[in-house]
Order: structure tokens, then sequence, then C-alpha cells
């Protein structure tokens, strides 16, 4: 499917945020969902999964990614007008856990921090949002129109220093409902912090994929239980999620 | 003009299919392609309880190509037959089955079952690089081969190609002991082994360590090992790896492959299949070829 780049923006160094619009009628974006973006050139061949960071109401959508390696930087160095192959929206969003109470905690770190935003836009709720950074801020002021938000530093040089976990503790934040997306650990200790606190938490999970649409069992996760469509413990991150229940994760 | 080719005695409208683990069992490719297009839908390995697989990542992109290790996850030959079979029923398209197991009678359950279904082909996977027991442990030894395939050929009630890995010495001798095993068929290649090494992270590139090198990267290794098997076995070859255009299938066909099958460019362009076909159809235009059995092994 063709995909025009409506606008570029550079956030940082090595972060770009670009609004891109389907030629043809895709599916409503959803929060938490992905878009598979192909690479033109020939040595490159898997897409690249990139979270929808919003949308509007002509199913224009907003991706922002970090340039990590040859794929994302191509990606980079293209302009509006442009075209970019792309598959999407694909995968589970936040859709279904959505309204699962009145006062949601909504958490993002690093280039985890764009899928919140959306969502943060479709939640009724009560919001306090907390982002999580290493050293540099970025889309810290987007968040402002949908809830009280906090800013976590791992240097300490805005918000609190150090992580999502301590900046929720330093504002006393108390919530019923956790949405979060960011790197593994910051997410087991989400899951440990939500057991503690005896609070439901969905999350969005991230893994090396191949065919993103949930052929090639390329990105699992471990599970609790058996799942009914693989018939072992584990799920695909990108056809059954990326969002998951936390208690249905085996982080181990 | 004619696309149909005769595959072991079964007839196929064309010589495209999909290879192993690639396209799943077409149900999710089916929003994107329309099977019924195909010559044959060949579906990812099945063994005769579930599989769990191998830890992540199970993959790595590499220059023209990945490595896999994705370790034959499947969800058993029960739920493959009644959910994944009966999905394909609904489709005008061949349906290959790709068997795996760990050991002789493993292999010999699940083509047992899968007798009295609608599979119309079996694909034995002796060569997977990714599983410790079985697998390769088959695909390696010509008279491990001609065994499996013996053992196998007894209770097959349909048309069985055997599967062989490139990682050997000399093709030509897996494809003669399958052949004189009884094999109907071979397919060729599967993935070379292969590793990659993550310099930020100094760790392995996926988790199993060593992983099936497969796409583009590979497609001269695949053509040559076709073409030295097409001239050491009479059976027909299902020719594969690294076809990604109706060009690169055509240098298959002409190296003496009766069927060719998209693995990798699957991930790259969900429709690689269809667009393979339409390929074959304007070559054969172009130069006025009207059949394209005329094609099968033509260059000597």
């Amino acid at each position: 499917m063709n995909f025009k780049i409506l606008t570029k923006e550079y956030l940082a160094e090595d972060i770009v945020s670009m609004w891109i619009k389907a030629d043809d009628a895709i599916k409503k974006p959803q929060a938490g969902q992905f878009v598979s973006i192909y690479t033109d050139s020939k040595s490159e061949l898997l897409p690249r999964p990139i979270s929808i960071c919003d949308a509007a109401e002509d199913d224009s959508m907003r991706i922002v990614f970090r340039i990590v390696g040859k794929g994302t930087k191509e990606l980079a160095e293209k302009n509006p007008g442009d075209n970019v192959r792309a598959l999407g929206p694909l995968g589970n969003g936040y859709g279904e856990f959505l309204d699962k109470g009145k006062k949601a905690l909504v958490i993002g770190g690093g280039i985890g921090i764009p899928p919140m935003l959306l969502l943060s836009k479709v939640l009724k709720c009560e919001k306090n949002i907390v982002l999580g950074y290493r050293d540099f801020l970025f889309m810290e002021n987007d968040f402002a129109d949908y809830g009280d938000v906090h800013i976590a530093t791992e240097n300490g040089m805005c918000g609190t220093k150090g992580n999502v976990i301590d900046a929720i503790k330093a504002s006393g934040i108390e919530a019923d409902v956790i949405y979060a997306c960011g790197p593994m650990p910051m997410l087991k200790g989400i899951k440990a912090y939500a057991e503690e606190n005896n609070i439901q938490a969905y999350v969005s999970l991230e893994e090396k994929m191949a065919c993103g649409i949930g052929a090639c069992l390329a990105c699992v996760c471990k599970t609790n239980d058996i799942d009914s469509h693989s018939m072992v413990k584990n799920k695909r991150i990108c056809k059954d999620g990326p969002v998951f229940d936390v208690t249905e994760v085996d982080f181990s | 003009m004619n696309m149909k080719v005769n595959f072991c005695g079964i007839e196929m409208k064309n010589p495209v299919t999909t290879a192993s683990g690639t396209f799943g069992s077409g149900m999710e490719y089916a929003e994107y392609v329309d099977l019924s297009k195909l010559g044959a839908v060949t579906t990812k390995g099945v063994a005769n309880v579930p599989w769990p697989g191998n830890p992540t990542p199970r993959i790595a992109e590499t220059y023209g190509g990945m490595i896999n290790a994705i370790g034959l996850q499947n969800p058993g030959v029960d739920t493959f037959i009644n959910r994944d079979l009966k999905f394909l029923e609904a489709y005008d398209t061949r349906v290959i089955v790709n068997v795996c197991g760990r050991t002789k009678e493993d292999y010999v359950d699940v083509v047992e079952k899968l007798a009295d279904t609608s599979a119309d082909l079996l694909e034995i996977n002796i060569s997977c690089p990714n599983v410790k027991e079985g697998g390769i442990a088959f695909g390696q030894k010509a008279d491990a081969a001609y065994e499996i395939t013996k053992a196998v050929k007894e209770v097959a009630k349909q048309p069985v190609i055997m599967k062989l890995s490139p990682n050997v010495t000399d093709i030509t001798e897996m494809a003669r002991a399958v052949e004189a095993g009884g094999a109907d068929a071979v397919s060729l290649i599967n993935t070379l082994t292969g590793m990659k090494i993550d310099i930020n992270k100094r760790a392995f590139a996926v988790a199993n360590k060593t992983g099936g090198l497969s796409g583009p990267a590979v497609k001269p290794v695949a053509v040559r090992m076709v073409y030295q098997v097409a001239n050491a076995v009479s059976i027909p070859i299902l020719g594969m790896g690294g076809i990604a255009n109706a060009e690169d299938a055509l240098e298959f066909i002409m190296a003496g492959a009766t069927m060719v099958a998209v693995g990798t460019a699957n991930f790259a362009n969900p429709n690689t299949t269809e667009e393979v076909i339409e390929g074959i159809k304007q070559y054969m235009d172009k130069y006025g070829v009207k059949d394209i059995n005329e094609l099968i092994g033509c260059v000597k």
C-alpha cells in the first residue's frame, strides 16, 4: 500500500516525526496499533514496525521514530511529497482495554512515548501521564491538553531524577489502571508495581518482527497460559498484541 | 498459454507455491493475496504435538536476506487439521503440508494423521537447521535420509516431497538417497546455516546463536543446487531460495525445477507470489512460449 509523506520534523538529532496518509482507504487507526514500513533498498528486506502516534479524522497518521539503522535512516531522509510503501494499521491496540478505570496512569518511556499520545487523546477518564527520558526531552508539550504530565529523566535534567516509577512515587500518583509502552526493564518494573498496588496494567511489547501480520512466528512473547491459537505458551506480538494485559505475559 | 504443470501426478494450475514457514497456513496472507491464484499453498511445518519453538529474538536481518531460528513452533497436527486445513479447503489451490518431527515415529504419526485429509502432497522437512533433535539429523546423512523416506512412504497416502538441506558436502548424494527411498519429489533448498553478531550488544543477533539464512543472498547457491540435483535424479524438483520476482523463478525453472516457492520475499511484499505468476506469464508472452513445460530444465 502506498502512503504519502505530508510533513516531516526532527524532534531531536535522531528522532523524527512525520504525518503520512494512505492513497487508498485504510482501517481507522487505533491507539497502540502500528504500521509496517518497507524500505526502497533491496538490501533491507523486512518492514520496520513503527507505532502510530496520532491520527486525524481523514485517517492520516503521525509516526514518531528513532533512527536506529539503515531502514529508519532511509525513511528519515525522505521528504514531504515522497512515497513510502507500508501496511497498516496493524495489530491489536489498547482498544479492548480502554476505560477500565476512573483514574488512569499513562506511562511512556523513550521511543515508547509516541503511541501514548493517541491513547491519551481517546481515553475519556481522569489521567496522569508519566514520561520517562534518558537525557533529552521530546514531545513533552504534546500531552498537556490531555492530563497532568510528570517527567522523569535518568540524568535529572528535568522532573524527577530516575525512572518512571520514581516519578510516580515522587508525585504520589494514584490510579486504578495503567497503560504503558517502553523498554523491557521499564515494563518489568511496571508489572511489579502494578502487582504490589493491585492495579490493572496493559502494556505494549516490542520484538524483532519479519512478516508483521502473524504468519512467521518471529515476534512471540511468552505467556502464562496456553494460547488458543498457538496451542503453546506464547502469543504473536504483531497480531495478538502488541498490547497485552500484563498478567498474561511471562517476562522471565 | 499453458501455465499448468504436473508435479508427481498432481496437476497444479501454475508452478508457484509458498515456502514453508513464511506463509503460515495462508490465513494471515489471505487479506493480501488471492490464494486461489496460487499453484499451491505450502503450510508451516507441523509436528505430532504442539512445539513452543525457540527463545526470542528469533530473526535478524542481514544484507539481502535474513537469519531465522523460529524453531518450528507449531500448534500440532490435530489443531492443524481441524483449523488450518479446513480454512484452506475454501480456496481453489493445492495444499502441500510440511511435516516436521524429532524421531522417525513423530514423522510417521503426523503422516498417518494426514492420510485422509484434504492435503494434496506432503513435504517432509529433514533439513531444519534450528532444531537440535531430529530435523537436520536426517538431512545430513544419506542413509538416515533414505530410512526416513522409506518409513514415511510406507504410510503416506499422498505424494511425498523430501525437503533437502544445502548444509551438506554433496546435495546430489542426498537427492539420490531419498529417490532410492521412494520419494516422489524433492524440494530445495532449505536455509543455509548462518550467524550474525550484534556488535553494539556484543551478543548473537538471534537467541539460538545460529539460524537459517534465506532471501536473495542465497539464490545463486540454490540455483546451482537445483541444477545439480536435476541432473542427478529423475523425480521432479520444487525449487526455492531467494526467489523475489519472476526472473528469479524462471532461473530455477530453467535450471530444472518443475515448481518454485516464494519464501522470504513474502515478508518484503506480501503479494510477491501473485506478482511472480504474472511476471512469468509476461515473460512467456514476450518470448512466445506457449507452454511453461518447455522452460523446465531448458538450460543444460
